[in-house]
């Protein structure tokens, strides 16, 4: 089977620059004739993704998976870690700083958002080790 | 696969393969190959930036020809909100309306007028209290007024197609009333009546020519704005220095149905006009066709909350903008305004609130995968693999020099077969200095 495989770093403490790896990675899609409603699940679980790495971790990584059956998100970084995984994926629960809520950022919807769009969602955190987010949109 | 027919092509004669069109390029339509520019047809919009940029006057808009108007015995012209921003101190619309008549045309209904049912209709919508309007399928509803935003939105954001708005354009409503104006009013039959749009860009021709629904266009052809603009000229000072005097028209005998725009069908000619007719705060206006990418791109991910309506014109400032237009968008704008000051704020209301049915276009707009790498996703993703190890060699200076607008392109290009990896000059320098060595 074909497989495409893409890799994108997330620069940290740059909001203007989180969402270049779920735009690239969109317009890859939507050049491989992928269907809408996925690429769009894609891109949007992507760009929260992106946006946490911003938020809680300094940057990390976009890496990207695909294949004619699925496409598989990996987001990890080396950030402070989530001390506990469930409250992190309920919505409204945030610990990101006014700093980062006065842009507008941090309603507490990015973990529950990744997971809305996706139709796999895998996250594992070491606290002080960082944490990474598989996520799969399959084609159905 | 629909054909799009364009109004955007090149004169080969005049090309110099410069790169100018080929960086302007917004969908990356472009490419130089033999010394000479190409056209991909199927990502072309008819935008009109390349004519705009060419500084060889090689990329050419599409129009008819005044010539063309002897073909129907009974001539209609459709003159847009944004002809009246052409002219200096022109304080009555009327003039440019005579003077249309006074050149030949049997009768003039404003574009400006069907585009206040347009707005009245879009209210509607908005309010959703009415049981006989189809609801918004979703909000935000984006405009369906310029035709290069329809095509984009067709090949490049599928998940956005439903959200384009029911109504059809402020040109064809005007086309279909005041074809049944003439009817109604002449003897004239259906095939002897030619209307004619007056237009500020090609997009609208292509529009005219190959709709966005499947429905056949009421009008007839266009006229280049730009090149009626001296002629035009010419009849409105004969007028006002009373060295024409003009019939009495159909103009002046229409008392059923009124077509007098007035400020909100006027400022449809600018950006945020359109939007501004709407009662509500929660509207977008974008123009320029990169700033209404961007926008189509965050709406698409879900980024733009609570709007209610979104204006999208391909040009800067709106339809004023327009590559076939006189005058700099920015003092358009302005007289716009000047001309908008003493108008009531509508002209041309629902004729007892009853929606013509002309107002709803009943075709479904389809998705054209233009850019699809190969017919199938694994096929695809074998090209894409391809192009990204091809992509791996150039240089990413973008430069253009081998044809394709970017490296990425170029990458593309050499993995479906249509271009060659050494068309890049600066893999062609590696290789040929590799030669000296290897000799």
């Amino acid at each position: 089977m074909n497989i495409l495989e893409l890799k994108y770093t997330i620069p940290g403490d740059d909001f203007t620059r989180a969402g270049e790896a779920s735009s690239a990675i969109k317009r890859k899609l939507k050049q491989m004739g992928f269907p809408p409603d996925l690429i769009r699940n894609v891109s949007i679980a992507t760009y929260e993704g992106e946006i946490n790495s911003v938020i809680h971790a300094n940057g990390g990584s976009v890496s990207v998976s695909i294949d004619d059956e699925a496409v598989t998100i990996v987001i990890e970084d080396t950030g402070k870690g989530i001390p506990d995984i469930e409250k992190a994926m309920q919505e409204g629960f945030s610990t990101a700083p006014d700093s980062v809520r006065s842009l507008g950022f941090g309603a507490g919807m990015g973990l529950p958002n990744m997971k809305k769009y996706t139709d796999e969602i895998h996250v594992e955190s070491q606290v002080g080790k960082g944490t990474k987010v598989t996520m799969k949109c399959r084609m159905t | 696969m629909d054909k799009f027919y364009h109004s955007v092509h090149l004169e080969p004669d005049l090309c110099k393969g410069c790169i100018n069109c080929l960086k302007r390029c917004p969908t990356e339509a472009i490419r130089v190959r033999n010394g000479k520019a190409s056209i991909i047809k199927e990502y072309c919009i008819d935008c009109g930036e390349c004519v705009r940029i060419c500084p060889h006057h090689a990329k050419k808009a599409a129009t008819d020809k005044i010539e063309d108007l002897n073909k129907h015995k009974y001539k209609i012209a459709l003159p847009p909100p944004s002809l009246y921003a052409q002219f200096n101190n022109l304080d009555d619309k009327s003039l440019v309306l005579d003077a249309l008549l006074s050149m030949g045309f049997d009768d003039v209904f404003e574009v400006a007028a069907a585009a206040e049912i347009v707005s009245e209709i879009t209210r509607k919508l908005l309010a959703g209290k009415d049981n006989s309007l189809p609801l918004p399928r979703a909000l935000p509803i984006i405009s369906s007024a310029c035709p290069a935003i329809t095509r984009l939105i067709r090949v490049r954001f599928p998940n956005l197609i439903d959200l384009i708005s029911p109504l059809t354009s402020p040109m064809e409503i005007a086309a279909e009333m005041a074809i049944e104006r003439a009817l109604k009013q002449t003897s004239f039959s259906r095939d002897e009546i030619g209307v004619f749009f007056i237009t500020p860009c090609p997009a609208k021709y292509a529009a005219i020519n190959s709709p966005l629904r499947k429905e056949k266009s009421k009008v007839s052809g266009a006229l280049s704005m730009s090149e009626l603009y001296p002629m035009l000229l010419h009849h409105m000072k004969q007028i006002s220095s009373n060295k024409i005097v003009l019939p009495i028209t159909n103009q002046t005998a229409m008392t059923d149905i009124p077509t007098t725009s007035g400020r909100i069908g006027i400022s449809w000619g600018g950006r945020g006009g359109e939007a501004g007719g709407l009662i509500t705060d929660n509207i977008l206006a974008a123009d320029g066709i990169e700033n209404v990418i961007r926008v189509l791109e965050d709406l698409e991910d879900d980024k733009l909350k609570n709007l209610h309506f979104i204006e999208l014109n391909s040009c800067n400032g709106g339809c004023v903008g327009g590559v076939l237009t006189v005058e700099n968008p920015y003092i358009a704008n302005v007289k716009l305004n000047a001309l908008r000051k003493y108008l009531p704020v509508s002209g041309m209301r629902l004729n007892e609130g009853k929606i013509p049915e002309c107002a709803f276009s009943k075709g479904r707009i389809v998705y054209l995968p233009v850019y699809n790498l190969g017919d199938t996703v694994s096929q695809s993703i074998k090209v894409m693999k391809e192009a990204d190890s091809v992509m791996k060699e150039l240089p990413g200076l973008d430069c253009g020099c081998c044809g394709a607008p970017t490296c990425q392109t170029h990458a593309e290009d050499v993995a479906r077969g249509t271009a060659s990896k050494n068309d890049c000059i600066h893999i062609m320098r590696e290789y040929m200095s590799q030669l000296r060595v290897d000799n």
